[in-house]
């Protein structure tokens, strides 16, 4: 019988998961979130509580498998929050484990390619959200911008933005996980905040009462900036969108209607 | 500030520099150590697209377009009736950091109109990047067009604050520029390459031994030429190309396809078409030089002095060399991969490290996300005997023309109303 194993869906109970495959020799398993637990009468559910001794065995024995590299890519595909992750990664985990060498570029292996392709699509769209968040200053100073990522790439693009923008204080929103990163530049710490945002804070562009006097200035000059430097005899549409996805249009402040 | 004025001269100043083609911001590492504004990344970050599918990656504009002198190819001829406008140096830096905070931007690509003369108008483009660097603690990307006749010194300077310095060879060779840009010389524009290239490489060697000396031009040095102007052929324009890499190792020739915009009836008339399918093949055979191993008379030579515009050069080059294939993806070398139509660089790296572990395939290889319709032609693997392929060139070349994003649709074609 398949023993589905429960987990509240951080990382570290991810990881757990797959310490107690090992520990109870568990063949046929399937690691399922809380959250999309369906009952099943061919299934024992079990709970697995996310502990982080366990998590840190697995994670250094991973290490010993494969590369930096790869471990990082087996966190990023897992924040990607495909219903099949969970699959995919114990798949891959398992014939890391069972190998003797280094799997990571056996990718002739189904799992093996699997999670090099997701991993690959979370980290396009983590460099698409370096590109594409649009900071609005607002009254007291804040560099504020919210986004709604199809991944849960905010803890990808933190690293980035700290360094990037060390002497200013900026928040980072994911409006649709509600949780936010918040650089205060003086400690030069991020914290994360679990915040809602005031309703005129919704939409991705601040209200002109709550930003700084300058923002729609400049705001306005990127936009009239960004027209200019299109060159009409050149016009590419399909190659622009392909670029930039009509669903990150949003975001763009050249692409905002006044 | 007064915005109407700033939002004007912004609209003019980019306008007239949105020509340069570069607009790329990698291969520089500068970091921010200094806990100020900005770093660099090495594979740059493109902030948007234009409408015509460009990358802005950088703030692109002019300092001026006044300029003394009259080339015919360029916008901001002094003959050109159109509207001048010149910012402040402090305007530029307004600009650049503003932008930079709101993550619009990845640094400041300036170039500018001359005015006076050429070390008048170096003297402040090195302004505005000392004005950066020092006074605002930037450090983000920055891109300086050195104007073609200053001073080696304030070459240096530019360099020394920038991540990559620029001079426009514009006209492929010597007789169009004097032809275009009659008061321009020639060894003004190459002699600040040779330079450049001289002391690039020079403090780069002394870095390996003492890091902690100051940049030169980490991004090293790039150049454009305007493509479809003056009379060169593809050959012309690659052997210059090529020996510009050899001699001068630039990092990048960028290949701009002429947009019309003059009456003079010495160049293109104004609305004939942008060369963009001759503009892409040119990059397309300047990639095949610099990253797969292809010299420059395997892709052109006099006896076919232009690029097949219907194919890419890498089938063109496959298919006028039929007896080289087909390469089995499980034997051949990484080499004999990368020449493969439809396996990209990164393709062939995948084949070489995954064949280590199991033999490939067609469905390994369709996975992989090579462009199977094109390499199958060409490539062996376990169950080869199962593909039919077409080994005949002609009829191939008739199958994969067909194939090519550019190739005309003929449902298209036809009237709305007929």
């Amino acid at each position: 019988m398949t023993v589905l194993l429960r987990y509240d869906g951080t990382f570290d109970g991810f990881l757990s998961c797959i310490f107690e495959v090992y520990d109870r020799k568990l063949a046929n398993f399937s690691i399922v979130r809380m959250q999309h637990y369906h009952p099943s009468l061919l299934c024992e559910a079990i709970d697995i509580g996310t502990d982080p001794t366990k998590a840190a065995r697995v994670w250094s024995g991973l290490h010993k498998h494969l590369s930096r590299t790869k471990c990082h890519e087996i966190y990023k595909s897992f924040l990607s929050e495909l219903p099949q992750i969970e699959q995919v990664l114990s798949d891959f985990i398992r014939h890391a484990f069972a190998s003797k060498g280094k799997i990571e570029n056996d990718i002739g292996h189904p799992a093996v390619l699997a999670v090099s392709q997701i991993a690959h699509k979370v980290h396009r769209e983590k460099h698409r959200m370096e590109a594409f968040v649009r900071f609005q200053r607002t009254k007291d100073g804040l560099y504020f911008a919210s986004i709604i990522p199809d991944f849960n790439v905010l803890p990808l693009i933190v690293s980035h933005f700290r360094d990037r923008y060390a002497d200013q204080d900026w928040l980072i929103f994911d409006r649709k996980r509600k949780y936010g990163a918040q650089y205060d530049c003086k400690s030069r710490k991020v914290s994360e905040v679990l915040i809602d945002l005031a309703d005129e804070a919704q939409g991705e562009f601040l209200p002109a009462h709550l930003v700084h006097d300058e923002e729609i200035e400049y705001q306005k000059l990127w936009k009239g900036y960004f027209h200019s430097v299109n060159i009409g005899s050149r016009k590419n549409q399909k190659l622009h969108v392909r670029h930039v996805p009509t669903r990150y249009w949003r975001y763009l402040t050249e692409k905002r209607e006044w | 500030m007064n915005w109407d004025r700033v939002r004007e001269k912004l609209e003019i100043l980019a306008d007239a520099a949105k020509y340069d083609v570069s607009c790329s911001s990698s291969g520089s590492k500068r970091s921010n150590k200094t806990k100020g504004i900005g770093n660099t990344t090495a594979s740059g970050i493109c902030h948007t697209y234009t409408e015509d599918g460009r990358c802005v990656s950088l703030l692109k504009i002019l300092l001026t377009n006044y300029c003394i002198y009259d080339c015919l190819y360029c916008v901001s001829r002094r003959s050109n009736d159109i509207k001048r406008a010149a910012f402040t140096v402090q305007e530029v830096v307004d600009l650049t950091i503003h932008f930079y905070r709101r993550n619009y931007i990845e640094g400041l690509f300036l170039s500018s109109g001359i005015f006076k003369n050429a070390d008048f108008t170096m003297e402040r483009l090195v302004r505005v990047a000392r004005k950066l660097r020092t006074e605002h603690n930037f450090n983000g990307y920055i891109h300086i067009k050195t104007i073609p006749g200053c001073t080696d010194d304030l070459m240096r300077d530019a360099a020394q604050y920038a991540d990559r310095v620029s001079v426009n060879i514009e006209m492929p060779t010597e007789s169009s520029l004097r032809k275009f840009a009659p008061e321009k010389n020639h060894n003004d524009i190459v002699r600040p390459m040779g330079f450049l290239s001289e002391q690039i490489s020079a403090v780069s060697n002394e870095r390996k031994l003492s890091p902690a000396l100051p940049a030169f031009a980490p991004a090293g040095q790039s150049t454009q030429m305007v493509v479809g102007a003056s009379p060169e052929n593809d050959f012309d324009i690659m052997r210059v190309a090529d020996s510009l890499y050899r001699k001068f190792s630039l990092k990048r020739v960028y290949y701009s396809g002429y947009v019309p915009i003059s009456r003079d009836n010495r160049l293109p008339q104004i609305g004939t078409p942008v060369p963009l399918i001759r503009e892409n093949r040119l990059y397309q055979a300047d990639w095949l030089m610099r990253f797969y191993h292809f010299s420059i008379d395997e892709i052109i030579d006099p006896s076919r002095p232009n690029l097949d515009l219907d194919i890419d050069p890498k089938l063109a080059w496959a298919l006028r060399n039929p007896h080289a294939f087909p390469i089995d993806v499980n034997t051949a070398a990484y080499e004999q991969i990368l020449r493969v139509p439809g396996v990209g660089v990164s393709s062939a790296l995948k084949i070489v490290k995954a064949r280590k572990f199991r033999r490939l395939g067609w469905d390994e290889l369709k996975r992989f996300g090579i462009s199977f319709n094109k390499a199958k032609h060409f490539i062996v693997c376990d169950r080869m005997d199962t593909f039919p392929r077409d080994v005949d060139p002609i009829v191939l070349r008739h199958t994969l023309a067909g194939q090519s994003k550019y190739a005309i649709n003929d449902v298209q074609q036809l009237p709305l109303f007929a």
